[in-house]
């Protein structure tokens, strides 16, 4: 088992440094000058040379990448001019806009992404598993018709309609919730909460059909199986059946599902912040895109990537430890 | 084709009420996009003239008139803030929608069969590198790798050629996933391994003996392509990263409608409807399509195997745009 999850995470970290040098060299070799960009729109070609010798645009691309990595790796310095800049590892870079380090603005929005992501979860495996459940007992009936219309709904439906329908109906017609403005949670729980449920129920109305669907073919699965038709003859009653040993099959592939998920969603929910004007990690990289502020970009794009492959082999680990009969190899 | 009508996809495909009803309102999108100029010029109005007098400039520009300014002259209402005709803008953002989803579903298809192929039916070391490369592609985040692409696109590229570059360059993975497992497992049947041993090239085999037999399995996925490629079209658009006025698609108008939609509901619900209506409709139709091709799905009592549907589960994951 330990075996299979190093071999799993270190596969892991392989794709994660082939994406860094796929980034590395889409972002910094590909068009554009990055001197014009960092030095800005007034600078005469005099400004340009120094800001090349400064970020050291000049050396061969190589070496760029591997002070690049070293910077990932064990921080880096930057002359400013006047004075000489630490960037503490891990060092993705300095703004072009503002001469702040990368991780410094990514760390920054972390709690905003995290909080949005983590009360999104709660409701969609809430919705959805329950959903799902549901679906699969009312087997062939009206209730499982509906449901597969909703999931299917809710599957063409992308977040940034559901999130104006909800601004829509409860923000600008019932007036019952505020536009979101985000509210740290340390400053004033309650508030927080308040303001974030709309952008939790548009992620969550999103998500939620995806989990229906697997919570209902993998219940599904698990009760056509032979131990619970022992179960059921042996008199244990339909809702320990249901409860105990159905949702417990049903189980392996929602976590595994749900890691990945969460993966995706620390990596910033862009369209969700954007609509909601959340200063997350999805919207800095709109707005850094935006503006051509390339470090950020890459920075941004690295710690998505990272958050996303990671979670892939988390899930699969967790999807094994979940579920004993999958084979490891 | 002739294949497939001997199947009797048709028959199975026109049996599902909800399948006609699908590819009926994607018949009339269709006619409606590609006779935007015509509808337009019928109503009388374009896509890109401001009509200064039709907003209310004391309220910030909302369009004057019940429900966003809707009357004779404008079937659908104005566009708050320019007063641009919205019936004319949704028709032609009809058409960049639609050029977008099929345009990169070709682009995914050609990359996605082509690697696939060649992953299949190439030597083990072909077979590894290619793979590797595929799950590579597929682990990223193809809406985040997206967004980043366009920052470094001189802006004056044109936009939807773009998207379908963007789109079908990052999403293939699926395709050459599928084509590459059915390509191993044909190869060990026996009318392929005749046509090898006849001396045909490999080339010639992919193309005669593999490609016919590949349609109905790429055919189903591609279907699934379009109303995901569609939805990520509008969600560039919609970050202001795809299209860009005075340019219209139906996921621009909605970023445009996020600042409108205390003042003008009207602007918010048209592309709104538009896009679900559209992607909906796919989905269906896509949907069908799949039971349709698929002998096995004709059995109502079919009880899912636990890896096929942990992968189809797999497969949308990438889909859903957050």
């Amino acid at each position: 088992m330990t075996g299979y999850a190093l071999r799993r995470l270190g596969g892991a970290l392989i794709v994660l440094f082939l994406l860094s040098v796929l980034v590395y060299l889409l972002f910094y070799v590909a068009p554009g000058d990055p001197a014009r960009l960092a030095c800005g729109p007034r600078c005469n070609a005099e400004q340009i040379r120094q800001v090349q010798d400064q970020l050291g645009l000049n050396e061969p691309l190589l070496t760029q990448y591997l002070h690049f990595l070293q910077g990932v790796v064990s921080g880096r310095d930057y002359s400013t001019g006047t004075g000489v800049l630490h960037c503490h590892a891990p060092c993705f870079g300095l703004s072009y806009q503002n001469d702040q380090p990368v991780t410094e603005l990514l760390s920054a929005r972390l709690p905003v992404t995290a909080s949005l992501a983590l009360g999104a979860m709660v409701l969609w495996l809430l919705l959805g598993v329950g959903t799902g459940l549901l679906s699969a007992l009312r087997r062939g009936g009206t209730t499982e018709r509906v449901l597969t219309v909703l999931t299917l709904t809710g599957t063409a439906t992308p977040v940034f309609i559901t999130g104006l329908l909800l601004l829509m109906i409860f923000c600008a017609y019932l007036q019952w919730l505020p536009f979101p403005t985000y509210v740290p949670l340390t400053e004033d729980p309650e508030q927080w909460a308040w303001n974030l449920l709309l952008p939790w129920t548009a992620l969550a109305l999103l998500e939620s059909a995806k989990y229906a669907r697997l919570t209902r073919s993998a219940t599904l699965e698990t009760l056509a199986e032979d131990h619970i038709r022992t179960f059921r003859a042996y008199g244990v009653r339909e809702r320990t059946v249901i409860g105990r040993h159905a949702l417990r099959g049903a189980l392996p592939p929602v976590i595994a599902l749900n890691a990945v998920d969460l993966g995706a969603m620390f990596g910033g929910a862009m369209l969700t912040e954007t609509l909601f004007g959340l200063p997350g990690i999805g919207q800095l990289l709109v707005h850094s895109v935006r503006s051509v502020d390339l470090p950020v970009v890459v920075g941004a794009v690295l710690a998505i990537g990272a958050a996303v492959v990671l979670a892939g082999a988390v899930a699969d680990v967790l999807y094994a430890l979940a579920d004993r009969r999958v084979t490891l190899t | 084709m002739s294949d497939l009508q001997e199947t009797g996809v048709w028959r199975r495909l026109r049996a599902r009420p909800s399948a006609v009803v699908a590819a009926a309102v994607l018949a009339v999108l269709a006619l409606f996009a590609l006779g935007a100029p015509l509808l337009s010029a019928l109503e009388g109005q374009d896509p890109t003239t401001y009509h200064d007098s039709l907003i209310d400039s004391a309220r910030g520009g909302v369009p004057l008139g019940p429900y966003g300014g809707i009357g004779a002259d404008h079937w659908l209402g104005v566009e708050p803030g320019t007063g641009r005709d919205l019936f004319a803008r949704l028709l032609y953002g009809a058409r960049i929608s639609l050029l977008v989803a099929l345009g990169a579903t070709v682009v995914q298809v050609l990359i996605g069969v082509t690697i696939g192929l060649a992953a299949g039916f190439g030597s083990r070391f072909v077979d590894t590198v290619l793979s590797r490369f595929t799950d590579v592609m597929v682990a990223l985040p193809m809406l985040v790798f997206g967004v980043a692409l366009t920052a470094v696109v001189p802006a004056d590229f044109p936009r939807p050629l773009l998207l379908i570059i963007v789109i079908g360059l990052l999403s293939w993975g699926g395709t050459s996933r599928i084509v590459r497992a059915q390509t191993l497992s044909l190869k060990k049947l026996d009318y392929v391994a005749a046509a090898r041993l006849g001396g045909s090239r490999p080339w010639r085999v992919a193309r005669r003996e593999l490609l016919p037999a590949l349609a109905a399995p790429v055919i189903t996925y591609a279907a699934i392509l379009v109303p995901m490629n569609m939805v990520v079209e509008a969600s560039l658009s919609f970050l202001g990263i795809g299209v860009r006025p005075p340019a219209s698609s139906w996921g621009q108008m909605l970023s445009t409608a996020t600042t409108w939609f205390r003042a003008d509901p009207t602007y918010v619900l048209l592309p709104a409807a538009c896009l679900f209506v559209t992607v909906l409709a796919f989905t269906v139709l896509g949907d069908a399509l799949r039971t349709a091709l698929d002998p096995r799905e004709r059995s109502r009592l079919r009880v899912g195997t636990r890896g096929g549907s942990r992968g189809a589960e797999r497969a949308t994951t990438k889909g859903a745009a957050v």
